[in-house]
């Protein structure tokens, strides 16, 4: 039936998007749209054609909007916070760049200075979506420099956030040096202890032993003060909070074994065990590096600021100006935009508001507002442009006055007391009572027995193996995770996902798709007649109900007449002489004290009466994700559920049927309320996993013990979480949680092996028998094995739950 | 038998110097970004220019779809 007849199909040679009958073509090139053509031509001008040749169309089509909303950039103030580096000849300066997706972008990004004289170097970032451009400000001012880019489109995303600097510091420098070094210093002492290994007793009167072990003790130095640092700090500050962690025993066997080894080494008693140290410090030192898998292209702390956009359009009287939303203050006009969002709290002046709060109250349906009502920030304004006056200031309002709540004055590093560590509690308490032991023991015959017994204690129990095997299992689990599209922000995060044992969901966005919502007709079918009847009354109106029935259907409009809309109950006219009404129940029927019977608030219900008969009933459901049943309904064994609903409780009986009858269900829940609905789930003693997506979740995702943000990209904003989860992988939530449960077994399983080693190596130590060499055999076999064991483990644990 | 300290004495240096490039490299941010000089080297031109690739720009054109 539709009328367009495809006769071939052409790709945009820039975009690669399909053009049919409106494609422009130069010199057979064929072009979708004036500004793809517009960057072809430019890019072909440079001779920067090149761009096209990496890989199959790569161009984005370029924004048509005009270049007066980069305005802002002009101001002082605001370049200064934007540019990362300046000292009068050249800015540095970073953008984020979403659009950037393949070669022919980093290409093309970093042949700029081809395009723009001011600009003298640029260097991409794939991963992180980045681009870092070094230009002249006296040649390209910023605003140029972003013109330019939005031009290519390649239009920086740039948000609140970006006009706070911070500092990033890759940690992961400091981390890679230290591994560098320790393996360094390792591999040479143990090439220094072969002769000792081999016991060759016939080097001994020569010199070539001190020499060795003083190079030794050298090559040691550093491994001690600069390697092993990290844990030398942390178990300083775990004793100074009277918190014992995994450390603690792991410092001081390290300073056991340098100590001791100084000791021997000194009154020329042995080699000492500087191999076996400086093993250690490498291989907890690669465990860490293991442990630390990081996403470059996410971001796990962001807050509204990542959300609000910079900048905002401000009347001052005649004349609009593109101004940056900090420099708003209380009285100033704002215009707002198709698409915008709101930035502070305003009263609507003039326009027809319809004010999309789906991501800050989670309620799905654009809420319409008129003259004098209040808007907050954060909501997208949908449709035609606004005009509003600003009451409250950015940070003051209402949904960023969140981010002032108590939650988020604590520190934000909350300490996850990991099994590892409560562990390592009792762990040190039984090391120190053996030492002791042992020394009372040895110190009533010989001191020299006691100090080597005591200390060849405190070596042996050093925990290597136990401190190996959390951040194996944890970072194998976390990667197997991240292959499924489920990124943690930490490996702590599993252990912390073992332990929940209540779920509370988010509605709109988690559980539902955001949009379109599924449309459903009660009673006979609709003729084609009908179907074009309604059709051309319903896309009159921009109310949802309407514009989602004007979207479901496929028909040539006809010409309305007598249109009438009453706000709140519902749309009439006639259409080729047939009078249609779409509305509220008593509208339809055209009574004003009808009401329907039955049936009420279940979904949003618009009536439809064709030549005043009643003909029917739209239903509108909220579209639920593929497969979230199953895995409600295997949740429901493990775990108490709960879902806090910041829409409307219209839902309530599918939610009913879904979670059954004793879950809790709230409805209206402000960002607030949500937030100490967690709180208060929690001071019952109760380990809370939330899962969410908007700015309205915040609060409950960061007040849980582990918030998991849902995502249909995982590149898109997400709020402060845990874990970023892609939505397509909601469903299998039950299967990753099983997978930290099997994983924090399998933690106390590698615990119990390493115990095993550590009476074995306590038997020889405490009878005063420990050598170098059992050292350096016993502390690789043990950590090596444990290391096997937990990534093979996991492996075989997701293989067997079924997320490998 | 002596040479061997000398010996040892010049494999750490050699290994010291190893040690060196690679903390060099760390610090200078190779380790940062490991994705995208992997695309880097498919581009036929070099992208990143010096002070005296800025002012005479390469001539060759490469041939759209070529």
């Amino acid at each position: 039936m539709a009328g367009t007849i495809v006769t071939e199909e052409l790709a945009c040679t820039h975009c690669g998007a399909r053009c049919r009958d409106q494609a422009l073509s130069v010199g057979g090139d064929v072009f979708c749209c004036s500004g793809c053509k517009a960057v072809y031509e430019l890019l072909h001008s440079a001779e920067l054609s090149a761009y096209y040749g990496q890989a199959t169309p790569p161009g984005i089509k370029p924004s048509a909007e005009d270049s007066s909303r980069f305005a802002y950039l002009d101001d002082p103030a605001v370049s200064r916070k934007l540019v990362d580096f300046s000292d009068g000849e050249t800015d540095r300066v970073s953008f984020v760049i979403p659009q950037i997706h393949c070669a022919s972008c980093v290409w093309l990004l970093e042949n700029l200075y081809r395009l723009n004289p001011g600009i003298s170097r640029s260097q991409v970032n794939f991963l992180r979506r980045e681009v870092s451009i070094q230009f002249d400000p006296k040649i390209v001012t910023l605003r140029q420099l972003v013109e330019q880019l939005a031009k290519l489109g390649y239009e920086p995303r740039i948000r609140l956030e970006h006009f706070e600097r911070v500092e990033r510091r890759d940690p992961r420098r400091s981390l890679y040096l230290k591994v560098g070094v320790a393996g360094f210093c390792f591999a040479n002492i143990m090439l220094l202890s072969f002769p000792d290994y081999l016991n060759a007793r016939e080097l001994e009167q020569t010199l070539f032993p001190l020499v060795f072990r003083i190079a030794m003790v050298i090559l040691a130095l550093p491994v001690l003060f600069y390697s092993a640092s990290d844990y030398f700090r942390s178990s300083f500050y775990s004793l100074r909070s009277r918190m014992i962690n995994i450390d603690v025993p792991l410092a001081l066997g390290m300073a056991a074994l340098f100590g001791r080894s100084i000791y021997d080494i000194t009154i020329n008693a042995g080699p000492g065990f500087l191999d076996s140290f400086s093993g250690l410090v490498f291989f907890l030192l690669l465990g860490k590096l293991f442990q630390d898998r990081t996403y470059e292209r996410l971001s796990f702390d962001r807050d509204y600021k990542a959300y609000f956009p910079a900048s905002i359009t401000r009347r001052a009287g005649d004349s609009e100006i593109s101004v940056p939303v900090t420099g708003l203050i209380v009285g100033d006009r704002i215009i707002v935009r198709n698409q915008e969002i709101v930035p502070a709290d305003s009263i609507l002046i003039s326009g027809n508001g319809s004010i999309d709060y789906s991501f800050v109250t989670g309620e799905s349906t654009p809420r319409p507002a008129t003259s004098g009502a209040m808007v907050y920030a954060g909501g997208r304004q949908v449709g035609t442009t606004i005009e509003l006056e600003v009451v409250k200031e950015v940070s003051q309002s209402y949904l960023t006055s969140l981010w002032n709540s108590a939650t988020y004055a604590k520190d934000s590093r909350r300490s996850i007391s990991t099994v590892a560590d409560r562990f390592g509690k009792y762990f040190t308490a039984a090391v120190i009572l053996i030492a002791a032991a042992t020394a009372i023991f040895w110190l009533r015959r010989d001191v020299d027995i006691a100090i080597n017994a005591v200390t060849a204690v405190l070596i042996v129990a050093c925990p290597c193996a136990l401190a190996l095997s959390s951040p194996f299992v944890l970072g194998t689990a976390m990667r197997i995770l991240g292959s499924q599209n489920f990124f943690l922000k930490n490996a702590a995060v599993v252990e912390a996902m073992a332990t929940a044992d209540t779920i509370v969901f988010d509605k709109t966005g988690t559980l539902t798709i955001n949009e379109p919502e599924r449309l459903t007709f009660d009673g006979a079918e609709l003729s084609d007649e009908e179907i074009r009847l309604i059709k051309s009354l319903a896309r009159h109106s921009t109310h949802p109900a309407s514009r989602r029935i004007d979207a479901e259907f496929q028909a040539e409009p006809a010409a309305v007449r007598e249109y009438a809309e009453e706000s709140g109950m519902g749309i009439s006219g006639l259409v080729n002489g047939r009078s249609v009404r779409l509305g509220r129940y008593s509208w339809a029927v055209d009574d004003t004290t009808a009401s329907a019977n039955g049936s009420q608030g279940e979904g949003s219900v618009t009536y439809l009466a064709i030549d005043g008969q009643l003909r029917g009933k739209f239903r509108m459901n909220n579209r639920y994700r593929a497969g979230i049943e199953e895995t409600i309904r295997a949740l429901r064994a493990d775990y108490s559920l709960a879902v806090l609903s910041g829409d409307n409780a219209k839902e309530r009986g599918r939610l009913t049927d879904l979670f059954g009858a004793n879950t809790p269900l709230r409805f209206d829940q402000s960002p607030h309320d949500k937030l100490n609905a967690v709180d208060s789930i929690q001071s019952d003693g109760r380990r809370v996993l939330m899962i969410g997506d908007g700015l309205n979740d915040a609060g409950a995702l960061k007040a849980a013990t582990v918030g998991i943000a849902v995502s249909d990209q995982a590149i898109n904003f997400t709020p402060a979480c845990d874990g970023i989860l892609e939505a397509s992988q909601l469903h299998k939530l039950n299967k990753f949680l099983l997978l930290a449960r099997a994983s924090r077994n399998l933690i106390l399983a590698s615990i119990a092996i390493s115990i095993f080693y550590n009476v074995i190596g306590l038997a020889f130590a405490a009878s005063g028998h420990l050598s170098p060499l059992v050292s350096a055999i016993l502390m690789p076999v043990s950590s090596v094995s444990v290391v096997l064991f937990a990534t093979l483990g996991t492996r075989l644990a997701a293989r067997r739950i079924g997320v490998s | 038998m002596y040479v061997i300290v000398i010996l040892l004495g010049a494999s750490l240096l050699v290994a010291t110097g190893f040690l060196l490039a690679f903390w060099w490299a760390v610090r200078s941010g190779q380790y940062d970004d490991t994705y995208t000089p992997a695309l880097r080297v498919l581009f036929e031109e070099k992208s990143v220019p010096t002070d005296t690739e800025n002012t005479t720009k390469p001539s060759s054109e490469i041939q759209h779809g070529g």
